[in-house]
């Protein structure tokens, strides 16, 4: 989940920065727009980490309370700051703060009980903006917590902990970098209305679909770019792309699946139950997951039909996924599958960067196909998913792992699973293909310094646009071992899918996986009627057998048929 | 030795063939679409066709092996070499010279030695082999708890395929020995209507008129 989240969090982060960058630095027509009224809101690729719009009606949002905080004095204000009313907010829930601290979204780091890999987003890189480490001044405007800038940031005091940001039910609470950066980049987060503190600590509440949204919906740097099944088309589903948060029909919120417990959030990208064997457990008993069978059970089809039986059949090496999503980003927002970091840092005659528009989405919006701070993006929808089988562990590319430079690309999460291991199954994935700087002379991934902390940073990618520079920073930072000289490598990264349940009659059909040419074509190594028969060496041997017999029967027929003849001369 | 029309297939027996020749029919058709040979069916549907025709067949067959050997008249399938040679001989030899089908109906024994031995192959081999590789297919999943790798469906695919395979083979030589000996219309009418000429020896004949027991003209 910190994984997600971080992710999510850098990637709005950025995102944001992004846009308000280009929107302030666009070469094409900078002087038109005063940067204020560029409307991040208006671009998909540059979110602030706010979503106004509220639907109060989300299953498990709903108020079935028996408090009503506006009533709380605690809760009076007058505040000033987002810690203060933190520190309100812990007066009561005594024990929340200690408990949240424990929680990935706010350490942004976890270790795999399997792997023994430190993981999150204060790790890894990505084939996105590729890290957050270094970046927290943009990056952790998607962190739940108020400041962290650098590494100088207190994980230790709880009044730094941002309740709002998955609580405010109000739609007025909204959260900025961390630090201003660049001066390029300032000029976007001038002119925000101020928040009313007051107003949103009297109107927390369970978090909604937009709540978790406004992080987890822009990862990567723009809406629906990382993921492939979680976009902000989803605050205003409908059956056709999600069965589950359909606004007109069940209307989950995201915790009806991700249930938590301490706030410890279920469901995390970096720990997956591929095969959940439980299902729905015994009354009464507490289960941390967010499986499908964790509600639908083991053998979710109509047991007494020859279809249903033969699907339940399925469910030990099919994830529920794999038919159930048919295709990613159906909700009208694209993702993005390719980007080439190689193009990026091209200036215009006024050494400022720009953005190019190119790709018009289901819902009429404009994608940038090009930023002068990332470089050449491809988007898609209604994408057919990558399958592979899959055990839920990911072995991940850190910046400590040497590579093959010549097994290009190269995997950053690469996925465990087989047709041989038990604990397999096939699942969908969105496989994110990037073109991205590298240690040529380590053969290691490296950690960019995209985000001034100051104005006058001269190291920060975005504003100066010297690679070597803001790589060279990055690692140094860190204390990491550069060579000194930078590549480009090809990278792949894979995301499971899991979210835009389609309703059952879109569901994949049988024929879409059984057949010559089916979306399994390429996973090999077992038995699949439909596809795997037909030409083999028995069918061969098979035809040839009847080709015989009616060769031979002709024989027959014809000796039958010429002594008749002759007995009819005699 | 009279020869005398009496019902030789009853009618259970009927229509026990016809619905096994409808059943096998479609269970080629659809189970080659599963397969793959084909794609004149859609591959959901050949599943359900498959799957509903062989567990009618299933019980057919379960009532005709009932029927047989209550009836007694699986003694009709016994295998014997009494003939054999000579019915050998017709199919290879003396069809091309017009002689005469060397073999006459009796009323134990209304197939050909040839004939009896095909049926009673079929019934022990390849219906064995298909029905259970066929059941263990299609319940996998209440008994194989293993990976995918190493799946046993793989060859039991095979044996089933190559089962169908020889039943194909049958089926068309069945229909392609029709045409021989009397006429395409006589070997199939007694199939329909029942009746059929047997030789039957005095006592028989006797027996037969005197109790009934079988429809006679």
């Amino acid at each position: 989940m910190s994984g997600y989240h971080s992710r999510r969090i850098g990637t709005r982060v950025v995102a944001a920065l992004f846009g308000l960058l280009l929107t302030l630095s666009t070469g094409p027509a900078p002087a038109d727009e005063s940067p204020s009224s560029t409307g991040a809101a208006a671009n998909a690729d540059m979110n602030f980490r706010l979503q106004t719009e509220v639907s109060p009606t989300h299953h498990r949002t709903q108020s079935d309370t028996t408090a009503d905080h506006s009533k709380f004095k605690a809760l009076q204000g007058p505040f000033t700051s987002g810690p203060e009313v933190t520190q309100a907010c812990l007066t009561c829930h005594t024990e929340a703060g200690h408990q949240f601290m424990k929680t990935t979204h706010w350490t942004w780091e976890y270790t795999n009980p399997k792997t023994g890999q430190k993981l999150g987003k204060h790790n890894l890189i990505n084939n996105f903006c590729t890290n957050a480490r270094g970046n927290e001044g943009m990056c952790a405007q998607c962190h739940a917590g108020y400041g962290w800038k650098d590494e100088t940031f207190d994980f230790k005091n709880q009044n730094n902990i941002d309740c709002l940001a998955c609580h405010d039910r109000s739609g007025t609470y909204y959260k900025l970098p961390p630090s201003n950066g660049n001066k390029a980049c300032a000029v976007m987060f001038e002119g925000q209305k101020p928040i009313n503190w007051a107003k949103v600590a009297q109107s927390v509440g369970r978090p909604g679909r937009e709540n978790c949204g406004s992080c987890h919906f822009y990862g990567g740097g723009g809406d629906g770019v990382k993921h492939g099944d979680l976009d902000s088309s989803l605050i205003h589903a409908n059956e056709s792309l999600d069965v589950h948060m359909n606004e007109k029909g069940l209307n989950f919120a995201c915790t009806m699946c991700h249930v938590s417990h301490q706030h410890q959030v279920s469901g995390s990208r970096y720990n997956i139950d591929a095969k959940d064997s439980i299902g729905t457990g015994k009354p009464g008993i507490r289960r941390e997951a967010s499986t499908c069978e964790s509600c639908h059970g083991m053998a979710p089809h109509p047991k007494l039909s020859i279809v249903g039986n033969k699907l339940n059949d399925h469910v030990s090496k099919i994830a529920c996924q794999t038919c159930h999503i048919p295709a990613m980003a159906r909700g009208g927002v694209a993702t993005k599958i390719d980007w080439d970091w190689r193009t990026s840092g091209a200036v215009d005659k006024n050494g400022l960067g720009y953005k190019v528009d190119g790709y018009k989405q289901g819902n009429g919006e404009e994608r940038d196909i090009y930023k002068s701070i990332k470089g050449t993006f491809k988007y898609g929808e209604n994408l057919t998913p990558h399958y592979a089988w899959f055990n839920g562990t990911m072995n991940y590319l850190t910046i400590d792992t040497k590579f093959d430079h010549a097994k290009q690309p190269i995997a950053i999460n690469a996925l465990s699973g087989s047709a041989g291991d038990q604990d397999s199954r096939i699942w969908p994935f969105k496989r994110m293909h990037t073109i991205q700087p590298y240690d040529k002379g380590n053969n290691t991934l490296v950690y960019m310094h995209l985000w001034g902390n100051s104005a006058d940073d001269k190291e920060a990618y975005w504003g100066n646009y010297n690679m070597g520079n803001a790589i060279a920073a990055g690692m140094k930072q860190f204390n990491k071992p550069y060579s000194g000289e930078f590549g480009f490598i090809q990278t792949y990264s894979y995301w499971p899918i899991t979210h835009m349940v389609a309703p059952k009659e879109d569901a994949l059909a049988c024929h879409d996986c059984h057949a010559k040419n089916g979306r399994l074509k390429e996973l090999t190594g077992f038995y699949m009627p439909g596809r795997d028969g037909g030409s083999t060496w028995l069918d061969r041997l098979g035809l040839a057998l009847i080709a015989l017999t009616l060769l031979g029967i002709a024989a027959h027929t014809a000796i039958r048929l010429w002594s008749r003849n002759e007995g009819d001369h005699k | 030795m009279t020869t005398r029309i009496l019902m030789v297939y009853k009618r259970f027996e009927r229509l026990w063939h016809w619905s096994q020749v409808a059943l096998i029919l479609t269970l080629l058709f659809s189970g080659f679409a599963v397969r793959g040979i084909h794609h004149l069916m859609d591959f959901r549907t050949a599943v359900v066709v498959h799957t509903t025709a062989a567990l009618a067949l299933l019980v057919i067959w379960a009532f005709a092996t009932f029927w047989l050997f209550t009836t007694g008249d699986y003694r009709h399938y016994l295998p014997t070499r009494e003939g054999m040679i000579a019915v050998f001989r017709y199919y290879t030899l003396g069809i091309f010279m017009g002689e005469e089908h060397p073999y006459h109906k009796v009323f134990w024994r209304k197939h050909n030695p040839l004939q009896a031995m095909a049926y009673l192959s079929l019934k022990v081999i390849l219906f064995p082999a298909i029905w259970i590789t066929g059941l263990a297919y299609l319940t996998y999943g209440f008994w194989y708890g293993g990976t995918v790798a190493s799946s046993p469906l793989g060859w039991l695919s095979d044996i089933h395929v190559a089962a169908a395979y020889a039943i194909l083979t049958f089926v068309i030589a069945h229909v392609y020995l029709l045409t021989t000996g009397h006429s395409f219309i006589a070997h199939v009418k007694p199939m329909i209507t029942g009746y059929d000429e047997v030789d039957l020896t005095p006592a028989e004949e006797a027996y037969l008129a005197e109790t009934r027991i079988v429809p006679m003209k």
